[in-house]
């Protein structure tokens, strides 16, 4: 065990009064989801014609949206053979594995019947997206602990699991970029099983593609917002060439999307809605513009990508017109009855997200995240 | 469980064999032409005098308890739910009135039973979609994407189930009707094989042209229904949706089919790729 107190670092836990709120938060959250258990959905304001509320559209589409970083790095890294950018992928695995432990621990806080879950495993109904959806994220959370789990090895010094791992790691990749490739899209897939409910400027049969695009984008996105909570918390540096470098493929993968979507708009003819009917067409053109162009043209700027504030703010609003397009298509603009998340729920969104940043420190603060001097030559040794 | 190992196992191989092969699946004119012989219901609003008898019965069947307000006054339910399977609605116009029932429509090809990720949803070949609440998730999914919304919700339950209309199934196996259609004084709602609904529904309308206008919905909507609808106002009006004749769960199936060769494709492009960037690691290690 000698080992391991080598490789454990604790680093300093900064406590201010984020850090409170955030624990305060994150508590508040867990105990709100528990009582959901006791008492059942009555504390929600979903009803009979509004079956899905936030928790669907926020952690479950956006939240998986967002984590959808994991598999884009470990493909920029791995596949596409970036080694440059090899210091954020432990980090960014981290995230999506947490994001994907947040989307089930709200899954069981949404579904109706939270313990018959296991009921995919034997009842299989291959028509419905949802079966897929639920078959592909439990089999990329293992993934994704899999892929972790060296960063754990080390910490422990256990040896001989960490070499089996490595050897490994790009089966292992290959897998969880093809798992990612389908429930990504098929998140869009779900969506087109509502063609009367979704107003068309949501609605397409390319709704699959859209999902998985987006989910490309804001991913890699999200990965400057770690880098740069990481630094601010913790005095690390942030590593602004990398993100810098990462950036750089936003632009295609949103380009591409924001043509295919604005090409389907014209010749589908749904354009008309965008003079017809106000609302939709303003929160479009927000979700269109500020989402998805303005923040394409930023990352293909190499002034504002080796700006620190301008990174930021361009991979907040990637990440912000993902959570918009998610809203859009799946809340706002889905035929229901009135509905305003209770208070309850809003509870259990915010708690489990704090949850994750109180996972996302304890991983930075107790396991080997980011390299230090003295694991250099296990890295180069690595990759 | 209600089920074995041996079923369990056939399950799987079907499952695993068929997102390897794509299996045939049937069109939906052939689930159509197959409908012919399965259980329907004819609800003629232009005969319908709102007495209730139907709804006052199928409560009575299922065992549903009345709405009633906090002084346990009983008035009458203004929308389907979980208590409430079937009701009967006035639609009172400028100068045109008709009375309108709602239920399940029991859909040919329906969405509920395609997007449930467990089957807790099942078209019967008899007719009825019913619903296995000891398969049930509680995903709601049912909820969003049924065009007509029917499936209802125990939203004040710690255990909710998924409520909705079952046709009666276990009175058909027996050769009986539904409760609401034996309850019905007035044959305003009659029952039988669907083909000959569609025979008498369209016979009406061209007998009396003037009485009904020209559309029997539920006979093409989503795929076709197993009630089917006769009236002199328009359906819009009797708040049905103008619906496609596209069932939905052929919107999703052929991204459904393409799964694995999305999943393997993917796999092999990214191995593709992997041995292509790496493909000099060998001479540099040398």
């Amino acid at each position: 065990m000698a080992t391991a107190s080598r490789n454990l670092r604790l680093r300093p836990y900064p406590v201010g009064l984020g850090m409170i709120l955030i624990w305060v938060a994150g508590a508040l959250g867990l105990s709100v989801a528990v009582y959901r258990w006791i008492v059942g959905l009555s504390i929600t304001n979903m009803s009979d014609n509004r079956p899905w509320g936030i928790w669907i559209s926020f952690d479950m589409m956006s939240g998986i949206g967002l984590a959808a970083g994991a598999f884009s790095v470990a493909a920029i890294v791995y596949i596409f053979n970036l080694k440059k950018l090899y210091p954020i992928v432990r980090p960014t695995i981290l995230t999506g594995f947490i994001s994907y432990i947040l989307a089930a621990l709200t899954l069981l806080a949404d579904l109706g019947l939270p313990a018959n879950i296991w009921h995919l495993i034997i009842y299989w109904n291959i028509h419905s997206p949802l079966f897929e959806i639920g078959w592909c994220v439990m089999a990329y959370t293992t993934v994704l602990l899999l892929e972790f789990s060296p960063v754990l090895f080390e910490a422990l010094g256990w040896k001989a699991p960490l070499e089996l791992i490595r050897r490994i790691t790009i089966p292992l990749v290959v897998l969880g970029i093809m798992l990612s490739t389908l429930h990504q899209s098929t998140l869009g897939t779900m969506l087109t099983a509502l063609p009367y409910r979704i107003h068309p400027l949501w609605y397409s049969p390319l709704l699959p593609v859209y999902f998985f695009l987006t989910a490309i984008g804001a991913g890699l996105a999200m990965t400057v917002f770690e880098s740069y909570h990481s630094a601010r918390t913790y005095q690390q540096k942030f590593e602004l060439d990398i993100v810098a470098t990462i950036t750089k493929w936003i632009p295609y993968v949103l380009g591409l999307y924001f043509v295919i979507r604005v090409a389907e708009l014209f010749i589908s003819g749904k354009y008309i809605y965008l003079v017809q009917e106000p609302w939709p067409a303003f929160l479009f053109l927000i979700e269109m513009m500020g989402g998805i162009l303005i923040p394409t043209l930023l990352f293909l700027d190499p002034k504002v990508r080796y700006s620190k504030s301008g990174i930021v703010w361009a991979a907040f609003l990637t990440m912000g017109g993902l959570i918009l397009n998610r809203f859009n298509s799946s809340l706002v603009f889905l035929n229901g009855d009135f509905y305003f998340p209770s208070a309850a729920e809003i509870a259990v969104s915010i708690g489990l997200t704090c949850l994750g940043i109180i996972m996302f420190d304890a991983a930075i603060r107790f396991l080997p995240m980011y390299k230090s001097p003295n694991q250099k030559k296990e890295l180069v040794t690595e990759s | 469980m209600e089920i074995n190992r041996r079923d369990f196992l056939k399950m799987a191989g079907a499952g695993m064999g068929s997102m390897i092969l794509p299996t045939p699946d049937k069109s939906s004119a052939s689930k159509l032409a197959e409908a012919e012989n399965a259980f329907s219901m004819l609800y003629d609003a232009t005969l319908c005098v709102g007495c209730r008898a139907c709804q006052t019965a199928c409560k009575d069947r299922a065992g549903l308890p009345p709405v009633t307000d906090e002084a346990r006054l009983y008035e009458m339910p203004t929308e389907l739910s979980a208590d409430t399977w079937t009701l009967i609605k006035l639609y009172n116009g400028e100068d045109d009135y008709s009375f309108v029932k709602k239920q399940c429509m029991h859909c040919v090809d329906p969405a509920c039973a395609s997007v449930c990720p467990v089957q807790a949803l099942e078209k019967t070949p008899e007719g009825p979609v019913v619903y296995h609440g000891y398969k049930c998730i509680g995903c709601r999914y049912c909820m969003t994407a049924c065009p007509f919304d029917i499936p209802k919700y125990e939203w004040d339950e710690v255990k909710p189930y998924i409520q909705k209309c079952d046709f009666c199934a276990d009175l058909q196996q027996e050769g009986l009707p539904p409760k609401c259609g034996a309850a019905c004084p007035t044959g305003a709602l009659i029952s039988g094989r669907r083909g000959d609904m569609l025979e008498i529904a369209h016979k009406r309308i061209t007998e009396n042209p003037d009485t009904y206008i020209d559309h029997v919905y539920g006979e093409h909507e989503v795929g076709g229904t197993s009630m089917l609808y006769l009236s002199k106002v328009s359906f819009d009006k009797l708040d049905y949706p103008k619906l496609d004749s596209k069932p939905i769960p052929e919107i999703t199936w052929p991204y459904m089919k393409a799964v694995p060769y999305v999943f393997f494709g993917m796999g092999g492009l990214m191995t593709a790729i992997y041995y292509f960037t790496h493909r000099n690691d060998k001479a540099k290690e040398e």
